[in-house]
This record gives structure tokens, sequence and C-alpha cells, in this order.
């Protein structure tokens, strides 16, 4: 029919993905496979629960405990869960620490494989094809386009995550942060310093962001 | 969602403290948000494995190309895995999906705009 147009001016229209999106929701309510309320609460766990500030929470507490870092190394799953970290694909972690002589790079080659309970979900790059292709043939020059250069000497080890272990990388702490609170050391932290790519941020340029007081 | 898309918007705004990622909210648009706690939620009812979720996932990904950057690519690949795990797994055959997202179609053309989208609506 030359006038039946598709796009109906007087109804409403949803994109192809939204229709699909709600056509699998209504079919698994009424089945009975997912619950609407609990789909609410787990978007809003998500988006303002869970995230890079639990991961920085359990940084900062191995910078400043010893025996925390000792069972950070010993059972990362264990040391996260006993700060209250717990859930959905951070069953297995695995805890990472830079040192000068490495730095510690994470990234999944196969899909977006990612420590939501420490570090929420993962950022569009994380994702992105140029980034999984590149983190592991060329680590350095990645940590370039991040804005980080590191000593040739220090040798660079990427983790690739799996759907069984996701990796949480411990940042070196910055020099002149001898002084500072835990909580403080906590706004030092960034996501993507536990990511490896990036380093912890100096007290100095914590204050500049105005992270730090 | 769409009640507490402002609510969470205001309160990022307001919290430079609150968990998010340094390009905003980490969901881009409501359906992203959707298709993943449909995701954890099944998972959580050993519908599958994350195992399984992970190679169908990135086989999606890969299918999608090079080309296929961003969020919205992303969550694209994201949403063709669900479909066919769930349909592999018989939980929703493909010509009940087909039919159902047909119906929502339907329901969509024939609502007014800013009336709530319902089932069963028909031109």
């Amino acid at each position: 029919m030359a006038h039946d147009h598709h796009h109906d001016h007087e109804g409403s229209e949803l994109s192809e993905t939204a229709l699909r999106v709600r056509t699998l929701e209504s079919l698994l309510v009424e089945k009975g496979y997912v619950d609407p309320d609990a789909l609410d609460a787990l978007i809003d766990r998500y988006e303002n629960k869970v995230g890079p500030r639990n991961g920085a929470q359990v940084v900062a507490r191995a910078w400043s405990d010893p025996d925390y870092l000792k069972a950070l190394r010993e059972d990362a799953t264990a040391a996260i869960a006993a700060l209250g970290f717990t859930g959905r694909q951070g069953e297995h972690m695995v805890a990472v620490e830079n040192t000068p002589q490495t730095h510690n790079m994470v990234v999944c080659t196969l899909c977006s494989c990612y420590p939501w309970p420490v570090l929420g979900l993962p950022p569009v790059w994380y994702k992105s094809p140029p980034y999984r292709a590149r983190a592991v043939i060329d680590p350095r020059g990645v940590l370039a386009d991040f804005g980080v250069t590191l000593p040739e000497t220090t040798e660079i080890t990427v983790w690739d995550s799996t759907a069984e272990i996701r990796y949480l990388v411990i940042p070196m702490r910055p020099e002149g942060s001898r002084d500072l609170s835990e909580e403080q050391l906590a706004a030092l932290v960034t996501r993507d310093s536990m990511i490896g790519t990036g380093l912890a941020l100096s007290p100095a340029e914590a204050r500049a962001k105005g992270l730090l007081q | 969602m769409t009640a507490s898309d402002t609510t969470v918007g205001a309160a990022l705004a307001a919290l430079p403290d609150l968990p998010r990622d340094a390009d905003g909210p980490v969901f881009a648009e409501p359906w992203h948000a959707q298709a993943f706690a449909m995701t954890v939620s099944l998972n959580a009812r050993g519908v599958f494995t994350w195992t399984e979720w992970a190679e169908t996932l990135g086989a999606e990904i890969a299918a999608a190309g090079e080309a296929a950057t961003g969020e919205d690519a992303y969550y694209t690949a994201w949403l063709a895995a669900l479909e066919r795990l769930l349909a592999g797994k018989g939980v929703i055959a493909e010509p009940e999906r087909a039919e159902r997202e047909a119906a929502w179609d339907r329901a969509a053309r024939a609502t007014p705009h800013g009336e709530p989208i319902e089932l069963g609506r028909e031109a």
C-alpha cells in the first residue's frame, strides 16, 4: 500500500532494540524467570552502590594495613568480601600488585569480563575492539595513549580476564602520601589505576582535582 | 526506570563521590540497563553460566566486527547474545519471540505520544 507509511505520526515508535528488550522482558516475566521489581533493584545497585569507590577502599586498606595486604595476596575474594564487596562477576578475584619492576594491566580479549563488585560496570573503552586487541600486543603504546609513561626497566604484565577469574590491580602507593588517612588514600585511587591503564594520583594531583582537601 | 533516571542524574550531579564513569552514568540508555539486569537475574537463577555468557557475547561481538564500537554497538551485541542463549536453552523460542516483538511494535504505533505503551493495544 503506497500510503501505508512506516512512521505513523500519531502513534509512538520504539527503536528496534527497545522493542526487542521489551519483548524479552515481558516474556521472561510471564514465564516467571525474572521479577520486574528485582530488575529495577539490580539496576539501582549497579548505578549507585557498586563502583570504583569500592575498589579504592580495598586498595587504600592494602596500602595502610600489612595484614590486609597479606590476606589479599592469599585470597583476594575473601579479603574483598571482608570489606562487604561481593556479588556477581566477583566470585574469583585475584589482586595483582604493581612494583617498580612490574606494572600490571587488565584486559578481556574475549568480551568484557570485569570485576563488577569492586569496579562497577566497565567503561566504554574497556569494551572496545582497539583496546582488547592492542592491550596484549602493545601495552606500552596503550599506556602512552592513556598518558602513562613507565621507565624502560619496568616490565608490563597483561592479565586476560575470563568468566572465572577477575583481576584487581593494586597500584603503587604514591610518594608524599605517608601522612594520609585510609579514607584520604582512597581518594588517590582512580578506576583506571585499578585496571592498570593509569597510576594512583599524587596528593597534589588529587588536591588539584578537588578529591582531597 | 524512567522515574529513577532523573533522580539518579540529580544525585550524580550533586554528589561527586558517587560511583560513576568519567563518561557519565554507567548506562547510556535505559534499554542497556534493562538488558544488563535481565542477564544478571537469569544467571542468578541458573539459566546459564557466566562461561556460557562470555562465550556467547564474545561471539556476537566478534560477529559485529571491528567497526562496531561504542555503548550502543556493545549492548546490541549483548541483546543478540541474550536472545540466542534463551533460544538455545529453550526458554524463548524464536517464533514466540518474533510474534511478541511484532505485538509490541503494533502496540507502540497504536499508542499516542506520551502515553505508556501497553501490550495488546491495536490500531
